[in-house]
């Protein structure tokens, strides 16, 4: 076993082999711009777009027109996002979305606000779910869009996203959906779940980095999109640029790869997060799972770990490449955004960590990655106050703290 | 971020962690900060006569406030309680190189040691020195 272990599948992946083995051509041998209409260059690599572009639909059920491909996840939402505002913006100027989404969709919808849009920030319950009646009571009559993320990136958290395309549908509001983390980790299909617009990205599913996709609905209803990149028309029109062929080639073969190993992936994932979870509880008091306990992603497991500061934790963790709720680490004090907006309390939000177990990842390390959190969170409770009050019964919110 | 050596050392191997007796005489408790702050800080001293003969801590908080308060304690041994309220946060930040973003755990460190002394001395009120 080689460390640092690398458990942060949920910011990225490595590509997969075969996926690398597919890509390699593109850039030496098959080289011609896919745009190129009057040689075999430009023929060849349309041909590997559209056979990518077939992949990626055959992913989540979709028809091949209906794949736009981008950058990845967040140029594909600010095309959804900002597309949509554009074009049915004479219609009504309310979205809404949730206070959990990832920043590329918040971002988005904070900026169409200067636009003059009104965005409804839905809260989520405790576990990081809406529900329909939620989503619904928040609808009115200039209501275009509905943005919720199948799954969420921080706690993996899966929405009841057919029943919220449902009455999107009723509604005649167009839904869109952030697919990044579901989109190759669990089943998708966007027309069984109502869902109008959807991006994924390749480099979370096992695929390159830079690329990914929006899913525009053609049929019931078409859905139009003002382009947000103007230029040569490519995409039929939605997003210039020269297609990055190789890029596209390996998320087709991502995408490939990951529809026919879903069912195993998701198994050896699940099967790794309960052996973890279990050795961790079995050592532990006072750990929290973050999120929907029995509907998250299978690779994911986000923790709290009370009395202890997120920090020295991690500082506690150097042999584990996880991601930290809190984020004393970086420029700002803020913890997490998502983790907020679940009303966890700010205390057990800073000593939150994401373990993400994906298609690499052994039961060695999953077992040693147990074993150095349980180690580091004993021996920050020797040191912790906290847990010594706690321990002695007192009611830490009771005591009058000399705040600084 | 890039902890320094001495940072490192002080959470790898913390010196004095535990608990005195909160109700003796004897003992000066000081606890400083909030868990919403994401630092607490728990001193401990013991005094015979004038004189610190044994310093505690236990700590909440990141890689430099567990430091800070670490060097506190092997710094507050054998000093009398004068000369521990002249300890002063810019010490500690320089014998542990600290970075800006930290200096306030140094802060707290002092403000857990002046605590400290003052329980002791709030105990002992009355009493002819």
């Amino acid at each position: 076993m080689n460390t640092p272990v690398y458990l942060d599948f949920q910011a990225t992946t490595p590509v997969d082999p075969r996926v690398l083995e597919a890509i390699l051509p593109y850039f030496t041998e098959v080289f011609g711009n896919a745009a190129s209409r009057n040689h075999p260059f430009g023929w060849d690599a349309e041909k590997a777009v559209d056979n990518a572009r077939a992949q990626c639909a055959a992913l989540i059920g979709a028809h091949e027109k209906e794949i736009v491909f981008t950058s990845g996840s967040t140029e594909a939402i600010n095309l959804a996002l900002k597309g949509v505002a554009e074009m049915y913006g004479s219609k009504g100027k309310h979205i809404i979305t949730s206070m959990s989404e990832h920043k590329a969709v918040l971002d988005v919808a904070k900026h169409l606000e200067k636009e003059g849009f009104e965005v409804t920030y839905l809260t989520p319950d405790k576990l990081g779910r809406h529900s329909v009646e939620q989503i619904e009571a928040a609808m009115r009559d200039d209501t275009i869009l509905v943005a919720i993320m199948w799954a969420n990136n921080e706690i993996g958290t899966i929405q009841s996203i057919a029943e919220i395309g449902k009455l999107c549908k009723e509604r005649k509001v167009l839904f869109m959906c952030d697919g990044t983390q579901a989109a190759g980790k669990i089943p998708v299909n966007v027309d069984e779940a109502g869902v109008d617009l959807m991006c994924a990205s390749g480099h979370k599913m096992y695929g390159p980095k830079g690329v990914g996709f929006l899913y525009v609905r053609r049929k019931n209803p078409r859905v139009r999109l003002v382009a947000q990149m103007d230029g040569g028309g490519h995409e039929r029109g939605m997003r210039s640029g020269t297609l990055n062929v190789p890029g596209i080639v390996g998320l087709g073969a991502a995408a490939d790869v990951a529809l026919k190993d879903l069912e195993k992936d998701a198994k050896h994932s699940l099967q790794l997060r309960e052996r973890f979870e279990a050795r961790v509880f079995k050592a532990l008091d006072q750990v929290f799972i973050n999120g929907d306990k029995d509907n998250r992603l299978p690779g994911c497991s986000n923790l709290s770990f009370a009395y202890v500061e997120g920090e020295s934790l991690i500082m506690g963790i150097p042999e584990l490449a996880v991601s930290s709720g809190s984020a004393c680490t970086s420029a700002s004090l803020e913890p997490s955004h998502v983790l907020q907006s679940m009303g966890v309390g700010d205390e057990l939000a800073h000593s939150s960590i994401r373990f993400g177990f994906g298609r690499l990842t052994t039961e060695e390390e999953t077992d040693y990655a147990a074993d150095q959190i349980i180690r580091a969170v004993i021996k920050l409770r020797e040191l912790s106050p906290l847990y010594e009050m706690a321990l002695e019964g007192i009611d830490l919110s009771q005591v009058n703290w000399t705040g600084h | 971020m890039a902890y320094s050596d001495k940072v490192l050392d002080h959470y790898n191997n913390p010196r004095n962690v535990g608990s005195l007796d909160k109700t003796s005489k004897a003992v000066g408790t000081g606890i400083v900060g909030a868990p919403e702050c994401g630092d607490v800080m728990k001193l401990q001293i013991e005094v015979d006569g004038d004189r610190i003969v044994d310093a505690k801590f236990k700590t909440f908080g990141c890689g430099s406030a567990i430091a800070s308060s670490s060097l506190a304690t092997e710094w507050l041994r054998g000093k009398t309680l004068q000369e521990a309220t002249a300890i002063t946060n810019t010490e500690i930040v320089q014998e542990l190189s600290l970075p800006p973003v930290k200096i306030h755990c140094s802060v707290l460190a002092e403000d857990a040691i002046k605590a400290a002394v003052s329980d002791f001395k709030r105990k002992h009120e009355g009493e002819d020195a």
